[in-house]
């Protein structure tokens, strides 16, 4: 019997053995995916036993903990001091609805379990002697005075503001209406969810600066203008005839006031005025997948990129339904249409504010960055963002070709309710039909500074009655000063 | 040095260990960390009845394997700590059980210790015992459905799994069932089948009124595995775990709850949700009838290579709401794979395998059919069943609530085990004593 017995002595040590590997797969192997499912319970509550890193920048704390020993472990609760004031950048970290925006994104450094090898070190050795993990607080670019002027601006519409300072991509401000206060989340997450602002989409949680799909309208033509100069296709002094209208296809497109058709007038003088007639002109010129390479440079077509979770931004460009459309051929696309920002063009605010700020830039695209830097619990710097550049878009002299016509919308044409006394605004104005008679969506995008181009911006309201210069056009104004005002003050 | 003497240094080691995990939980609880002497009275009382089951040993089996007892003793110990960190009442009730346990353990030892094989006249009074235990649950009144599983027997306050207790007579009336019978059986004629296919039989009754198929696949395999050994035809071994598949095939399609463990074995997590029995709803099935699984999977992945250390794991909401139920029994591994990460888990499965080595090594000593076979279908059955539970908390196979030898909480499976381990004893004591006279 004595073979048998080894054979099954061998069965019964393998079958532990498989255990020993089936432990083994779950612990190193799979632990990371298991952590990072949604559903993992014991890793968010888990990780309210690590002292999170703070969320603070240019003055103010945008995140921080509440200590609170429940069963003989000491529990570090999220609290939110700003409210509404930055929720969708920030987001929140909560134990019954997991985490958004930074707080989700950013959550390796917060806990701690990033891999720094200063970090991991130190994680170790609190490890070891038991004692609290302190996570890594970051430093955000955003300026509390802009979100504030943002927020009263917009009041109870719908909408977004971006605003980016060009020359380094840096996030000023970046804020979406309307707001929640991310202190509720966890107690009382219908208060959250219930909004009672007319929006299209009535979800307080979405980040219209980021994810809000819009049609552009007008404030489209800047990428056009670049594109048709860029190519030397175009020049500021082009002349063309508008006569109130535009033929695409045999039918008539119209200029958003028919009444006045212009006559005999150039490029500049075009988009200064928003002709609709001269830009659909180009746009059957210069052919849709021509502008759709331009819309590349400038970042359309990809996700913008930021810190914040990749599935809480969207891509701009031509949308057949919700899956983006790269036109293969011209005929596509409509694009006369397409030249003057409807057709099935649909923006983030985001991605238009970066646009502002390419051509404020010389036509160099920066990466957008919304957190400064990265400090240890130490105080030593982990990460500082360097400016990225992203692409160059256009020439410098197409940039100021363009920031000089929209300088002039600001200063004689459509954007005159943007001017800021002792400062240089150029911009362009947007108001996008959403195919109910009496409702637009209204934009605006500019860039301001004293000397050269401090920054720019994007501000987008929604369910408008009037146009992107009556309504847009002074949000812009409120955040560019607050901003324009805090750098005059620091 | 002699063999108990050498049992004695491992116990000391157990017992130095166990105060470590006694004195890690209890620093981890208290704020500031501090060591209170009653955390180590656990410890001091635990290492006071080993040393009088040691000495017992001494007296009843001198000749006995001296790494058993202290191995058992190194499993209950880590048992008791995790169940004192988890719940601290469950933590006083199971040592009265450890107690009782190591007194029936005693009493083993003691009645056997001049020829255990005195069992083998009663066999087939262990085998209708058996049945009748396992049968036991299923019956109106008394049985009890505890977890979905019908297992246990509630008699006044008194509640038991006599699956545990039936494991063992079902394993000695094997052992002289088929030492008596192993030449006939191995020439293959059918008539000497019929009392095995009467316990297939059995085994797939009992699957299917108690809507378990651990304590099935259990018993079912120990049969298995002793036939294997008393005749040596892998044929019947295979033919047997066909038959078993078969039958288990047949119970997964007229049994939902045998195919609901199966569905949440193979697909655990859904993206949609899926219509969820529990509550009428449709839920995705992680929050619905996987979440015992999926949440002691996190547990596991949770540990890591280290753990969170002793008495640092998390096993409830902030609130205070278990996370995981039936922490104590059917996952306890989850805590310990949470507490002590891959370090600890690995060294409590090499603590089973060493046991289970060393239970083979008796089997292979001893000079007689009716030992081999019960040296090697009790060590044998302690292996499946760790195989069992273990691999179905980290989803090796479907999950089955069963309980982990020596380490859940739990009355039945704590004497059943112990009385495992005194015949252990018993068979290897006999073994050694029967070479030592060879040699002189």
């Amino acid at each position: 019997m004595n073979k048998q017995i080894t054979r099954l002595a061998l069965t019964g040590v393998g079958m532990i053995v498989a255990l020993v590997v089936a432990t083994t797969y779950w612990q190193a192997w799979a632990a990371g995916d298991l952590a990072d499912r949604q559903d993992n319970q014991i890793e968010r509550v888990a990780q309210f036993t690590i002292d999170r890193g703070e969320i603070r920048g240019n003055g103010v704390v945008w995140a921080r903990n509440r200590a609170e020993k429940k069963g003989g472990r000491t529990f570090y609760f999220r609290v939110y001091p700003q409210r509404g004031l930055a929720a969708h950048v920030v987001g929140y970290s909560t134990q019954e609805r997991f985490r958004t925006g930074l707080e989700r994104s950013m959550n390796d450094y917060l806990t701690g379990q990033n891999a720094n090898l200063s970090t991991v070190l130190e994680t170790f050795v609190d490890k070891a002697k038991g004692a609290t993990i302190k996570g890594n607080a970051l430093r955000l670019t955003l300026v509390p005075r802009a979100q504030r002027a943002a927020q009263n601006a917009l009041g109870r519409r719908c909408g977004a503001v971006v605003a980016l300072e060009p020359d380094t991509g840096k996030v000023l401000a970046m804020y979406s209406s309307p707001t929640y206060n991310p202190n509720l989340v966890e107690e009382n997450f219908d208060q959250v969810t219930s909004v009672t602002a007319e929006c299209r989409r009535p979800d307080a949680l979405l980040n219209r600066a980021t994810a809000g799909l819009y049609a552009p309208g007008s404030i489209f033509k800047v990428v056009t203008a670049s594109a048709a100069i860029d190519a030397g296709r175009f020049q500021p002094d082009s002349e063309f005839v508008d006569p109130g209208y535009c033929e695409v296809y045999g039918k008539r497109v119209n200029n958003y006031d028919t009444t006045r058709p212009f006559g005999r007038l150039d490029l500049h003088t075009a988009l200064v005025n928003s002709v609709n007639s001269v830009f659909c002109n180009i746009g059957k010129e210069l052919g849709a997948r021509f502008l759709v390479e331009y819309m590349k440079r400038f970042g359309f077509y990809a996700l913008p990129p930021l810190e914040t979770p990749a599935d809480e931004r969207a891509p701009s460009g031509i949308y057949k339904g919700t899956k983006l459309f790269d036109p293969a051929a011209d005929t596509d696309v409509d694009p006369g249409r397409l030249a003057f920002g409807q057709e099935r063009l649909l923006v983030t605010p985001l991605q238009m504010a970066m646009v502002a700020a390419t051509i404020a830039n010389d036509g160099v695209v920066m990466k957008p960055q919304v957190i400064d830097r990265i400090v240890a619990p130490d105080g030593k710097v982990l990460v500082r963002s360097k400016p990225e550049v992203l692409d160059r878009a256009i020439k410098p002299a197409t940039a100021r070709a363009v920031g000089a016509m929209m300088k002039d919308a600001v200063a004689e044409g459509t954007g005159t309710a943007a001017q800021i006394s002792g400062f240089t605004v150029a911009g362009k104005t947007g108001t996008a039909e959403t195919g109910i008679a009496g409702l637009n969506t209204t934009w605006f995008i500019a860039y301001a500074g004293k000397n050269r181009p401090q920054v720019a911006i994007a501000a987008v309201v929604e369910q408008q009655n009037s146009t992107g210069g009556q309504t847009a056009a002074p949000v812009a104004r409120d955040v560019l000063q607050a901003i324009l005002g805090s750098t005059a003050n620091s | 040095m002699s063999l108990r003497n050498r049992e004695l240094l491992n116990l000391i080691a157990v017992g130095l260990l166990t105060a470590i995990g006694f004195a890690s939980v209890y620093i981890a609880g208290s704020e500031p960390s501090e060591l209170d002497a009653t955390s180590l009275t656990y410890a001091g009382i635990f290492m006071a009845l080993y040393l009088a089951a040691h000495f017992v040993v001494r007296y009843a089996a001198p000749y006995a394997d001296p790494v058993l007892l202290p191995l058992a003793a190194l499993l209950s110990a880590i048992g008791v700590t995790l169940i004192y960190r988890l719940e601290p009442d469950d933590a006083f009730r199971q040592s009265l059980w450890i107690v009782i346990g190591v007194v029936l353990f005693s009493l083993t030892l003691l009645a056997l210790r001049r020829d255990y094989r005195i069992l083998e006249q009663y066999k087939y009074l262990f085998g209708i015992t058996a049945i009748l235990l396992m049968v036991l649950p299923a019956l109106p009144g008394i049985g009890q459905t505890i977890n979905g599983a019908r297992l246990w027997v509630k008699v006044g306050s008194f509640q038991f799994q006599p699956g545990e207790l039936a494991k063992i007579f079902l394993i000695i009336f094997l052992a002289g069932y088929l030492r008596d019978k192993r030449e006939v059986l191995a020439q293959g004629r059918l008539k000497d089948f019929g009392p095995l296919f009467l316990i297939w039989g059995a085994a797939m009754l009992v699957l299917v009124q108690t809507n378990d198929l651990g304590s099935a696949l259990l018993q079912f395999g120990i049969f298995l595995a002793m036939l294997y050994v008393a005749t040596g035809r892998a044929a019947y071994a295979l033919a047997g775990l066909a038959l078993f598949v078969g039958g288990a095939a047949f119970v997964y399609r007229y049994v939902p709850h045998v195919q609901e463990r199966v569905t949440i074995w193979l697909n655990p997590w859904t993206d949609d949700p899926v219509f969820c029995a529990q509550t009428g709803e449709f839920a995705l099935r992680q929050d619905c009838g996987s979440f015992q699984l999926v949440k002691s999977l996190y547990s596991i992945g949770n540990g890591g290579f280290a753990g969170t250390g002793l008495g640092k794991g998390t096993f409830t909401t902030t609130g205070g709401d278990p996370i995981i139920p039936y922490l104590n029994t059917d996952f306890i591994y989850s805590a310990i794979a949470q507490e002590l990460g891959l370090v600890g888990a690995a060294g409590l499965l090499l603590v089973f395998m060493l046991f289970v080595a060393r239970g083979f090594r008796v089997a292979l000593l001893a000079d007689d059919g009716f030992s081999k076979l019960l040296a090697a279908g009790l060590t044998f059955g302690l292996a499946l069943q760790t195989f069992i539970i273990v691999g179905g908390v980290l989803r090796v196979i479907p999950l089955t609530g069963i309980t982990l030898p020596f380490v859940s909480y739990g009355g039945s499976s704590v004497v059943a085990n112990f009385i495992l381990l005194a015949l252990l004893l018993l068979v290897s004591n006999r073994a050694n004593m029967q070479a030592a006279r060879g040699r002189t």
